[in-house]
């Protein structure tokens, strides 16, 4: 028998979305009016003016004590309400949590910091704010800074810290908070790789060593992947896989993406007033498509959008995605030098980019779609949409007969010096 | 029980992890299971958790204290500005043009001794009523008694009451006024006028939340507030008990008038109408506590 951590049982979460666009908040007002004409005419609001949507719903799995559970989806899955109600910020619609011991959240690192304030001001402050006692944190305070690595700057306004620095020291006091139950919402995805490096030990040592349980959001797929033994698998507010992390990471990658070299957007919303990605789509250069290309022919990956306004910051592009997640690597149209960009068009434009012959390795692979405003923020980040095989067939040499690690197989030019 | 088998399993399914370590640490064994839930109706004050969460309390005070005059030229001066300013203008044109009688106090010291209690408790309004909304990226990010908020926005703002009140024991000095022995009741007004202010911020930062109207209404309010209160004329205008004890409801009467009492000796005893106030900023704050704690749930939501 092993000891369960958290049980969730028929979680589920409604929101009530307004349709009037545009009317955030609530207008004393409106609601005295509202209300006095529901006194006179004595019926509810028409239910009309108000949609419910489930962000969660049914969602029940227990997890165990020592457990480090990787919860995936797409955007909108629900990853984020669920953290919210096991960190109690808000409250479930029906179903319940349990657990015991103190929960902290990384939901987003440096809740609370003041940018007025120095780091060793920030520090018990935000210790304070996750529930830290003064004496716990002076004990640590040597740890935390150290693991932040920001000696010199103890004593500087943390708004004159680099955002690397602030990230760090922000994880740094939340990393070295006792809990039993640590919650991480995408905090590796800043910082530099040895920080990053730095947080995935922090978390291993807070899941093994000490037998306590950590929940780990991530878009990340190998850092679930190295990080978490059960993965979660939400999908519109329900659970769609539950298991060990092989099982769901691979069925989460080939589901939902198509097979048939061809991805036709369904959801027709504008991902932001103006852009609208439509369909990604996949062949070789022979025109065939499909699952199966063969590496000694160009793959041709077109992506249409339409635009009602030309955007001079849009990048457009896609990630290439081996079978266990990692990326294999991520290009933008906007890579190439400025004077050959594509002119963007109002209305539909279709972009074709070639990966050439003879680049990748013999495997499976997916196409990930990426648009992002440059330095603003990314747009589309959808997982995964196109699933497709490679055969290896650009190897001529006959000392190539067999099969190579890498998600690369280029053929190199080679020469000798003279000596 | 089975910690260790569990660890193993654990570490076993986790291909990254090689080495083995010891048995964890001793965690409690029987933690209090936590239950999250739904729930409904009026919600019990859990006064509890707000104590277990004092030293974020102290915290929070102590960020606001921190920060409020940071970049600023003058700092703490500030503190004394505010009520000396208004203490002048009063003077001015209540005490010298419209000759309002101040119990035969010297008109600044009577109305500083108002202004002093006054201003902690408009700014700890002020302050209090846009607190939620203006910790949007604590309540939306880390779960604590949401009531140590507006507790620290209050009780943030008695340095700056401290500060003016050591000026106003300077003022009766250079005017040569002595103190009495009743000066040993002035913490049982300051504790009124904290609850009061506690009450009105409970109400007010709730409502905030969900109808942004109230920080328009709050430089209003505390302005009437003001009239209503004997600031600018001494209490002692109304004569009929029963007008002396409506006025009474008004728990910062009952705050300024023992103030001056206490500190001045001035003729008003607190009687019935202290009495009144203090059950009227008792009310405020229980109320207000529970409003609060309902609305709490939506907080996150909302905000």
């Amino acid at each position: 028998m092993s000891e369960i951590a958290i049980t969730v049982e028929n979680l589920g979460k409604k929101y009530r979305i307004r349709h009037q666009a545009g009317r955030g908040q609530t207008n004393l007002r409106e609601a005295l009016s509202q209300g006095v004409s529901r006194l006179l005419e004595m019926k509810r609001p028409s239910s009309d003016e108000v949609e419910e949507f489930w962000a969660l719903r049914n969602v029940s799995f227990e997890t165990r004590r020592g457990d480090v559970l990787g919860i995936i989806g797409r955007n909108g899955a629900g990853k984020s309400t669920f953290l919210k109600l096991l960190s109690r910020i808000t409250e479930p619609s029906t179903g319940s949590i349990e657990f015991s011991g103190r929960i902290a959240s990384l939901l987003e690192v440096g809740t609370g910091f003041h940018p007025e304030l120095s780091g060793r001001e920030n520090i018990f402050l935000n210790g304070a704010i996750l529930g830290m006692h003064r004496t716990e944190i002076r004990r640590k305070f040597d740890d935390i800074v150290n693991f932040a690595g920001v000696e010199q700057f103890l004593d500087t306004p943390v708004k004159h810290y680099s955002s690397g620095m602030y990230m760090r020291l922000a994880f740094a006091v939340a990393a070295h908070l006792d809990t039993d139950i640590l919650l991480v919402d995408e905090v590796l995805a800043v910082g530099d790789a040895d920080f990053q490096k730095k947080c995935i030990g922090k978390m291993h040592e807070v899941a093994q060593e000490h037998g306590r349980t950590v929940i780990f959001v991530s878009h990340n797929m190998p850092a679930v992947k190295s990080l978490c033994n059960r993965t979660l698998h939400l999908e519109r507010g329900s659970v769609v896989a539950y298991g060990s992390t092989e099982e769901v990471l691979s069925s989460y990658l080939a589901k939902g993406s198509s097979n048939s070299g061809k991805w036709i957007c369904e959801d027709p919303r504008p991902v932001q007033p103006g852009i609208q990605l439509l369909s990604v789509e996949m062949e070789d250069s022979e025109g065939a498509s499909g699952m199966t290309y063969f590496s000694s022919r160009d793959l041709i990956v077109t992506t249409t959008f339409r635009l009602s306004a030309t955007i001079p910051s849009l990048c457009v592009g896609f990630d290439i995605v081996t079978a266990d997640g990692a990326t294999a690597f991520r290009c933008y149209q906007t890579d190439q030098p400025e004077n050959v960009w594509l002119r963007q068009k109002v209305g539909i434009n279709r972009w074709t980019c070639t990966i050439p012959a003879g680049l990748l390795n013999g495997g499976t692979y997916y196409v990930s779609p990426r648009i992002a405003l440059h330095n603003v923020k990314g747009l589309v980040m959808l997982d995964a949409v196109i699933q497709f095989e490679v055969m290896l067939s650009h190897g001529v040499s006959p000392f190539w007969n067999r099969e190579r690690p890498g998600c690369v197989a280029p053929i190199m030019p080679w020469s000798a010096q003279e000596v | 029980m089975n910690r260790v088998g569990l660890i193993k399993h654990s570490m076993a399914s986790t291909e990254t992890l090689s080495k083995m370590e010891t048995a964890p640490v001793a965690a409690a064994k029987t933690l209090p299971v936590i239950r999250v839930e739904a729930s409904t109706g009026w919600l019990r004050l859990d006064l509890a958790a707000v104590w277990a969460h004092r030293e974020l309390l102290y915290f929070l005070i102590w960020r606001e204290i921190k920060v409020r005059y940071k970049q600023t030229a003058l700092g703490a001066i500030w503190a004394l500005l505010q009520p000396l300013m208004t203490m002048l203008v009063f003077t001015l044109f209540f005490g010298r043009l419209a000759k309002v009688p101040s119990d035969g106090i010297p008109y600044p010291i009577f109305a500083f001794s108002g202004l002093v209690p006054w201003t902690f408790f408009a700014n700890a309004v002020t302050l209090s009523s846009n607190c939620l909304v203006n910790s949007a990226n604590l309540i939306t990010k880390v779960y604590f008694p949401r009531l140590t908020i507006p507790t620290a926005a209050v009780l943030s703002g008695l340095v700056d009451f401290a500060i003016a009140f050591a000026f106003l024991l300077l003022m009766m000095m250079a005017y040569k006024i002595r103190l009495t022995e009743q000066i040993v009741f002035i913490p049982f007004f300051v504790l009124l006028a904290i609850i009061t202010a506690l009450g009105v911020g409970l109400w007010l930062s709730a409502i905030n939340v969900k109808y942004r109207d109230v920080r328009h209404t709050v430089p209003f309010l505390t302005q009437f507030w003001m009239f209503a209160t004997p600031i600018v004329y001494p209490s002692s205008m109304l004569h009929e008990q029963w007008q002396r004890t409506i006025y009474g409801l008004n728990p910062m009467v009952g705050v300024i008038e023992g103030f001056r009492w206490s500190l001045l000796g001035s003729a008003t005893k607190p009687g019935i109408m202290l009495a009144i106030s203090t059950a009227s900023a008792l009310a405020l704050l229980v109320s207000g506590a529970y409003y609060f704690r309902r609305m709490e749930r939506t907080f996150a939501d909302l905000v």
